[in-house]
């Protein structure tokens, strides 16, 4: 663990936490392109975000501490997701303190509190959208488990640096389990984050919000605490993605120039994965909340298929 | 550990007991005095409990097994009593709890509430006593007269409360559970001793029993002490007899007496028993994750809060028996190793599960004090007026859900491990089957998240559903001090992994002859590596000051660069200004997805009103498929039978007469035919 390599981790954590919004606004302009619509500025989100930090938060009268200090958990562990999935090099000193378990147990807990904070002050919409947002999550969480778990399979190893390392420097070679939980890892993501065939992150339509249910009563710097969050999830998922099913780029030695490389590579498969990410969203329709159960225990079970076609075909 | 006249730490332990039998003898001699026992006879009890706390941790790290032969009891018949590490950690997870526990009840116990306060004392020590005495036996007699001794003693504690027909219904089942539970226990010894006659512990490690019989002693161990761990089907008495007792007594029960069963499965399986099969494991997995997927779906619909916990200490013990069944199919396939990292999960969930689930049965004590209500439905918004009680609730809540850095995240995450790394079972079936209890284990705890929520979102957050409990007071000063000490432990437990497995190891070496205590002192005390660093770490400590330093830098920063100005207004709710409490979701509202995601799961009765209702009633009642396939069946038929054999009690002094006689003709010819 020395001073550069934990020089390189800080950089990359700032970048994340820096760049995250950039990412959120090229998804929303890439979906306003392809329906027809003009284009928000790229930079829209971080605009946003100032101005939301300039306002004045207005907070319930019969809000708790849970309420206002809600949102910087949400946004701390975030950040530390950010900081144990390899996005510009697998060399990471505060990777070892969680693996990919602990990071599903992160997102869990990020989850929980955005859920007990939105059931805090006690109004129908804040209910609503926790016990929807906890319907989504305890079929997602598992589900992204399994995913992970058939890349700890294959490589032998939970930590998701050296699940890169190792499926990286293999000679090219698909792998049918692989497949599946690319799939079910799709689906996943689409729901942890709130895209469309789950959740509108762009509508506060009462019947269909869950995630903008959960937030309605925030406001000023806690809206963008959370709003930011937000992005960063989407930017940590995109990551993990990355990382299992595409860690080519990934800079995997101590070195200045590995790094520099990989910040392009990355900024291009985000480009092109939130480029993806808005067409999944143009082409498919928000279905009803009941019907989501079924599409993740689909992705459930395809992540359980996957891991089963390992063990069956060893591969 | 030796006293001032060379004692061992199992003397210590027996004067620990005796301490109790004593606090209870005196509790009877003051029977009405409410404040001596209050103030006087628990916390001195929760002192005892501390102090057989140490010497069970210090007798854990000695190592080499003590004994001790009592003299009480039957003539040639004596109390054989051992202190292996196996022993000593279920002690220590007893004594951890029960200090808590007692420094609690030394609050809670009220005048004018069932049994007077003195013989509650007695009750209640006899309890503990006798869960520590079963912890100690070393022959077949002195279990069993232990475990009886626990059986009652909970008995009557439940039934505290016996002017209700419920309650009394409750216990009724319990009793009744429990004793087909024992008798099973006894028939395993009568197989473990095979045949010799002799039925010290040592006896029956020294038999070399037939894979027959090995099975039959451990399918009558596992539907033995099932019945008492409340695994399925042997579930039902355990969501009513739970919630029936004072919440001390429910914290007891779910977070103490519960491990005395699988302390008992540990001990027949892996101690007594001198093979393991492989496919016992098989059964212990299927049933045990059924028990899990089916405690934690249940706990999702319930409207009680008791309840609710109730069905998801069901759920922690069928991810116990997950744990153990995982463990003796890799020591039926002779992987120690892998069994070892698997078993340390199991005490470790085992240690976890006793710290949060007292915990959050304390605080619904505490609740059910302050507002004299159980049901979730007229609960809410309680962290308002109950601060101390609410916040260390909400660290048993997360404890509970699973989540970094709590202490019930760390053994959720060694028994995935344990799942991880099972490449290569001989079998094809196996092989195939462990991935999919994996993902049955990830399920129920994602759904055990959710009950949290549920749980601790409608108690404490939200609007006060009824206009008197903004009058509800917060736990006085012993309460307090009992959930502080418990919400503490959970904080330890989850903070310290590397330490409490150094604890564990003496046990796996014990039981299993491997350890994961080695391989993890290897890699530091900051980092949890139960395998290979490179292959799966966890640093609860690393995890938390990144979390906090992230959270302090985000609060420094935002408001150096902006402001930290807030203003207090009514809520907005999308601009409705009619908000009230009835708005929110109910407890039923909450758990509605799950039950229409499992309805497979629910036996559901449903009126639903007509559109033309004048006065529209809802009603939905959910109950248990196994009362109505199993126990109602079973009920009926020994009714059939009772009414059969019923035909023969005549009342007549003369029939009874010739019945002897035809007994006694046919002995006589059977004996001289």
């Amino acid at each position: 663990m020395t001073a550069e390599s934990f020089i390189a981790q800080l950089v990359a954590v700032a970048l994340a936490v820096l760049g995250a919004p950039l990412l959120t606004g090229w998804v929303n302009q890439c979906r306003a392109w392809l329906q027809n619509k003009s284009a928000p500025p790229l930079l829209l989100p971080y605009r946003t975000l100032h101005k939301l930090f300039w306002k004045e938060s207005v907070v319930a009268e019969q809000a708790t501490a849970l309420f206002r200090g809600a949102p910087y958990i949400v946004f701390g562990a975030m950040v530390l997701a950010c900081g144990i999935v390899p996005s510009l090099s697998t060399d990471l000193p505060l990777a070892p303190a969680a693996d990919a378990i602990a990071l599903v147990g992160l997102f869990a807990l990020a989850r929980v509190f955005m859920s007990l904070a939105a059931m805090d002050i006690g109004t129908a919409f804040g209910t609503l959208g926790a016990r929807r947002e906890m319907l989504v999550g305890f079929l997602a969480e598992p589900a992204l488990l399994m995913v992970l778990f058939t890349a700890a399979f294959i490589t032998q190893s939970t930590s998701l640096a050296a699940i890169v390392e190792t499926i990286a420097n293999q000679e090219f070679a698909i792998y049918p389990s692989l497949a599946f939980a690319g799939v079910a890892f799709t689906m996943v993501s689409l729901a942890e984050n709130a895209r469309v065939p789950v959740d509108n992150p762009a509508t506060h339509l009462e019947l269909t919000m869950i995630h903008e249910a959960m937030i309605l009563e925030y406001s000023g710097r806690h809206l963008a605490l959370m709003e930011w969050a937000a992005s960063l999830k989407l930017f940590a998922y995109s990551c993990i993605g990355l990382a299992i099913f595409f860690p080519w780029g990934i800079a995997q030695e101590r070195d200045l120039a590995g790094i520099l490389l990989a910040a392009p590579v990355l900024a291009g498969k985000l480009a092109i994965g939130g480029a993806a990410l808005a067409v999944i969203e143009t082409l498919s329709a928000k279905m009803r909340i009941f019907r989501v159960p079924e599409f993740l225990a689909g992705a459930f079970l395809l992540a359980v298929i996957g891991i089963l076609v390992h063990f069956l075909l060893g591969a | 550990m030796t006293g001032p006249a060379g004692w061992l730490a199992i003397d210590w332990l027996l004067v620990a007991v005796a301490a109790w039998l004593a606090l209870g003898a005196l509790g009877v001699l003051r029977l009405h005095d409410f404040f001596t026992v209050a103030r006087v006879l628990f916390p001195a009890g929760a002192l005892v409990g501390v102090g057989a706390a140490a010497v069970a941790g210090a007798a854990l790290l000695a190592g080499s097994p003590q004994t001790a032969v009592l003299a009480i009891g039957l003539p040639e018949l004596p109390f054989h009593l051992r202190l292996d590490a196996l022993a000593a950690f279920f002690v220590l997870l007893l004594a951890l709890a029960s200090a808590g526990v007692s420094a609690f009840a030394a609050g809670y116990f009220r005048k004018g509430e069932g049994t007077p306060p003195g013989l509650m004392c007695l009750q209640y020590h006899v309890f503990l006593a006798g869960m520590t005495l079963v912890l100690l036996a070393d022959d077949a007699y002195a279990f069993m007269v232990a475990w009886e001794l626990m059986a009652l003693a909970s008995f009557f504690l439940v039934t505290a409360n016996h002017v209700i027909p419920a309650i009394r219904r409750a216990g009724y089942l319990y009793l009744l559970v429990a004793h087909l539970g024992a008798i099973a226990i006894l028939l395993c010894f009568g197989v473990l001793q095979a045949n010799t006659g002799d039925y010290t512990f040592d006896n029956m490690r020294a038999q070399q029993l037939s894979p027959f019989w090995a099975s039959v002693a451990f399918l009558l161990a596992f539907f033995g002490f099932g019945a008492k761990a409340g695994i399925l089907p042997l579930h039902v008495w355990l969501p009513e007899a739970h919630p029936a007792a004072p919440s001390p007594v429910s914290a007891l029960m779910s977070g103490v007496m519960l491990k005395t069963a699988i302390y008992g499965l540990l001990r027949v399986t892996f101690d007594l028993l001198h093979l393991q099969l492989w496919w016992w494991g098989v059964v212990a997995l299927a049933i045990g994750l059924a028990t899990a997927l089916f405690g934690v779906v249940f706990a999702a619909v319930q409207t009680d809060m008791k309840r609710l916990l109730a069905y998801s200490s069901i759920e922690n013990i069928g991810l116990l028996v997950v744990g153990i069944g995982l463990a003796v199919l890799f020591t039926g396939y002779g992987m120690t190793a892998l069994a070892a990292l698997a078993l340390t999960a199991v005490l470790y969930h085992a240690i976890n599960h006793a710290m949060f689930k007292s915990l959050l049965f304390l605080g619904t004590g505490s609740v059910l004090h302050a507002t004299g209500e159980r049901n979730l439905g007229k609960l809410g918004g309680l962290l308002r007026y109950m601060p101390w009680v609410g916040w260390l609730v909400l660290v048993g809540t997360l404890a509970a859900a699973g989540l970094p850095p709590a202490n019930g995240f760390v053994s959720e995450w060694l028994l995935l491990q344990s799942f991880l790394f099972t490449l290569g079972l001989p079998s094809t079936f196996v092989n195939n089957l462990v991935p999919v209890v994996a993902a049955g284990v990830a399920l129920v705890a994602a759904l055990g998240g959710y009950v949290m929520v549920k749980f601790f979102g409608v108690i404490f957050l939200g609007q006060p559903r009824e206009p008197r409990l903004a009058q509800s007071h917060d736990a006085a000063a012993w309460e307090r001090a009992g959930l502080v000490w418990l919400a503490a432990g959970c904080i330890v437990l989850g903070l310290a992994p590397a330490q409490v497995i150094a604890l564990i190891d003496p046990v796996t070496r014990v039981l299993i002859g491997d350890g994961v205590g080695a391989r993890v002192a290897e890699h530091g005390w900051l980092f949890l590596a139960p395998v290979a660093p490179e292959r799966a770490s966890y640093s609860p400590l690393l995890f938390l000051v990144l979390m906090a330093a992230s959270f302090a830098l985000a609060f420094v920063l935002v408001r150096r660069l902006y402001h930290g100005r807030i203003r207090r207004a009514a809520p907005w709710d999308c601009g409705y200004p009619l908000l009230n409490a009835r708005m929110q979701d109910t407890a039923e509202g909450f758990g509605q997805p799950i039950r229409q995601v499992f309805e497979p799961f629910f036996r559901m009765e449903r009126e639903l009103p007509s559109p033309f209702d004048r006065k529209p009633v809802y009603r939905v009642a959910v109950s248990d498929h196994f009362w109505h396939w199993l126990y109602l069946p079973i009920a009926r038929l020994t009714e059939a039978v009772s009414r059969i054999v019923g035909l023969l009690q005549q009342g007549r002094i003369a029939t009874y007469l010739t019945y002897s006689f035809v007994t006694l003709l046919v002995m006589l010819i059977l004996v001289f035919r």
